[in-house]
């Protein structure tokens, strides 16, 4: 995006927006170079220093987003830029239902209403190079894919039912000092359909994806990259309006350099 | 694509001297609207019998739910339509079928279906990748009859299927397939567990299990007893059986066998060639095979696949329970019983355990006891002994109001661990059979003792772990 519209954007939720309705906890994450999953040695990522929020956004977190911007409402919102499951639980433009805790993650939010929720605190979603970069740091240490435990505990996660609703910080803290980055729920990633599926795109997916029969048993060779797979398909199934019901986020921010 | 040529080229080739062949598969009009009945197994939607193509619509909703693998044992399952196998689908040569896949909002993750009965690329994957909480509506033709397999196939494909996703779809020929009398649907498939088979608790899957082929549970119908006892399939002498059998997977391949029955005949691999008299048939893993037998006698017929540890120690094994009047001529029963010795006579034992194995979960009270002893029981004691103790007349002496059994605790114990051959007076009656002696740790031989003592009429003693520990050995 480029800066002019950026600071456009910034400035029109600072226009009518002031108070800071969410969590200042964000965690330095140290940059450095590594190779998704996706990728050969040719292609590793060089990722900047960066800040990432230490907890998803919560339900009490959103609540005040949409008392503040009240075109992100249920009953407001442009069905352009969420789909019919956005806020689908909640009983009401400005209620979540009681059964969901006010620390529990956000779900069913859409990549345009959580786009728009960290632009409005001067935030942005981070990129899934960040994220995957974050998110490979276990309790010790910044890379453990290949441990088994850790890809063990990840696994577990994606067939344990109904974790959306429990609260922030339930799980573990990481290297980083980040919570939550595996076992809650799903998160957007600025650029989630960007690897592998085109959201717009069906045609592309027959020989280069790793999604399907054929090629997905030639690269996958370890737990790790099995537990990362199963985050790159859903990322693949999705379009920026879907609003799901295991899928919150997070963001991040850019690091000055000095 | 080249299939599709293929058979084009070989219709055309053959129109002259194959009147009922007249047109394409392709060109076969489908234009009425029908719903697809859809059944969970071991049932099978009714036959099309003479009707014509028609469009049919297949509603499909995808679960990820808990089930249970065995007594005790849970599994998180990712289904189509909620049962493992997938709800089976049936279908007509010519038949446009509108499918629409729906994967429930609860779900975690994306799912798609490959239907190998689909002639297009990925066979339905591509168009029909889910997101959860969405629905995806693709459509395709049936052009070649057979028995087929669908699955999910998405990455990581493996797991997918090995959690259970996958199912049969039968395409029929245009003239249907003959009428029998009973048809069922029997699947195989291989699960992976990180605790070894019979470990209690919610077991999650373990992929270097599934990586190097090491299955912990081989089931038909996704889980142990899916087609035993209560839930066995049945029919009646004189009539006509026909199963679909089809094989998910992920990996192994099965030598499906009914014991004390021939196949009369197999459509091989589920295609048109059939084969005659069979008495073991290979199922690849994401194939399929009908076999169709007659029941000419009573009695329960025992299905499995004859690989045969797999039947009877990781749970490959179903019942056709066959009711009707006794054939002395095709099968006589037993005539004598003779004594029979060589030299020895050894009791038959299985590897021992000196130090006794250790028990997972000890029980916490008595109700964990009985608990977990029945979990047990089932599992190793029922197939003897019989679900309410009573035995075999003749052949297994009865547990339920057992003199012998309650007269000598310490006996009980020393026969769980060590076997018992040669005669016994049990409630009167006399009983001349073996028992080997039972891999169990002492706190499994102590719940399952406990269970059996406090049940059907016994005297409701306790059995202690330590007490199979003194007696162990006493050795």
């Amino acid at each position: 995006m480029d800066s002019f519209l950026k600071i456009i954007l910034i400035s029109l939720c600072i226009a009518i927006f002031q108070p800071v309705f969410a969590q200042d906890d964000m965690a330095m994450v140290r940059g450095g170079t590594y190779i998704p999953l996706y990728g050969v040695d040719s292609t590793a990522v060089t990722i900047d220093d960066f800040s990432m929020d230490v907890y998803p956004v919560t339900n009490a977190d959103y609540l005040e987003f949409v008392q503040e911007f009240p075109q992100w409402q249920k009953s407001k919102v442009k069905p352009l830029f969420a789909d019919g499951s956005y806020l689908n639980a909640w009983e009401s433009d400005l209620s979540y239902p009681n059964r969901f805790s006010a620390d529990a993650p956000v779900t069913n939010v859409s990549w345009f209403a959580a786009k728009k929720y960290c632009e409005c605190q001067g935030k942005r979603l981070p990129t899934i190079d960040e994220w995957e970069f974050a998110a490979m740091a276990d309790e010790k240490t910044a890379d453990a894919r290949k441990k088994e435990s850790y890809n063990q505990k990840i696994l577990d996660w994606y067939e344990a039912p109904k974790t959306f609703n429990n609260e922030i910080g339930s799980t573990f803290k990481n290297y980083w000092g980040i919570y939550d980055l595996h076992g809650l729920v799903w998160e957007w990633t600025m650029d989630f359909n960007s690897v592998l599926i085109s959201g717009e795109s069906r045609k592309d997916v027959d020989k280069d994806s790793n999604l399907f029969c054929g090629s997905a048993a030639v690269g996958a060779s370890d737990l790790m990259n099995y537990a990362a797979f199963m985050r790159y398909a859903f990322r693949g199934s999705m379009k920026a309006n879907y609003s799901v019901k295991n899928l919150g986020f997070r963001c991040a921010k850019d690091i000055p350099k000095i | 694509m080249l299939f599709t040529a293929a058979l084009v080229l070989f219709l055309s080739s053959c129109k002259d001297n194959n009147e009922n062949k007249e047109i394409a598969s392709v060109d076969i009009p489908a234009t009425v609207e029908m719903k697809a009945t859809l059944t969970s197994p071991p049932h099978v939607p009714p036959p099309t019998g003479k009707r014509k193509a028609k469009k049919l619509i297949v509603d499909m909703e995808i679960l990820e739910k808990e089930g249970e693998m065995t007594n005790g044992v849970k599994y998180m399952y990712w289904t189509f339509g909620g049962t493992v196998p997938g709800s089976f689908i049936r279908t007509k040569v010519g038949d446009e079928v509108e499918f629409h896949l729906k994967n429930h909002p609860d779900n975690k993750l994306p799912h798609n279906i490959d239907l190998h009965a689909v002639t297009g690329p990925g066979g339905g994957a591509e168009s029909s990748f889910v997101a959860p909480g969405h629905e995806k509506v693709f459509s395709f033709k049936v052009l070649n009859p057979g028995l087929f397999v669908y699955h999910c196939a998405t990455a990581p494909v493996g797991m997918h299927i090995a959690n259970g996703m996958y199912g049969l779809i039968l395409v029929e020929p245009e003239a249907g397939l003959p009428d029998v009398d009973k048809e069922y649907y029997v699947m195989q498939g291989d699960f992976y567990t990180k605790g070894n088979y019979g470990d209690r608790g919610l077991q999650p899957f373990d992929m270097q299990k599934a990586i190097d082929e090491d299955a912990d549970y081989i089931v038909f119908n996704g889980k142990v007893g899916a087609l035993t006892g209560d839930n066995a399939i049945t029919a009646n002498v004189g009539e006509t059986v026909r199963l679909y059998v089809g094989n998910g997977g992920p990996n192994l391949v099965s030598s499906f066998h009914v014991i004390g029955e021939i196949f009369d005949r197999v459509h091989i691999e589920g295609g048109n060639s059939i084969n005659e008299n069979v008495q073991t048939t290979l199922i690849p893993a994401g194939g399929a095979a009908i076999v169709e037998f007659k029941v000419e006698v009573p009695g329960t017929f025992i299905l499995v696949d004859h690989s045969i540890f797999r039947a009877f120690n990781k749970g490959a094994l179903g019942m056709l329970k066959v009711q009707g009047d006794e054939n002395k001529n095709i099968y006589s029963g037993e005539l004598r019983d003779d004594i029979y010795l060589p030299e020895g006579g050894g009791i038959q034992s299985m590897p021992s355990i000196a130090e006794g194995l250790e028990s997972e979960i000890p029980a916490k009270s008595m109700a964990e006891m009985l608990e977990f002893g029945k979990q047990t029981y089932m599992q190793t004691c029922f197939a003897c002994h019989q679900g309410e103790g009573q035995g075999v007349p003749n052949a297994f002496p009865p547990l339920a109001k057992s003199d012998y059994l309650n007269a000598d605790p310490e006996r009980a114990i020393g026969i769980v661990l060590h076997g018992k051959t040669g005669e016994i007076t049990v409630n009167g009656e006399k009983y001349n059979s073996v028992m080997t002696a039972q891999t169990l740790s002492d706190d499994e031989i102590a719940n399952v003792l406990t269970y059996v003592y406090n049940s059907w009429g016994n005297s409701k003693k306790e059995v202690t772990p330590a007490m199979v520990k003194s007696v162990r050995a006493e050795k």
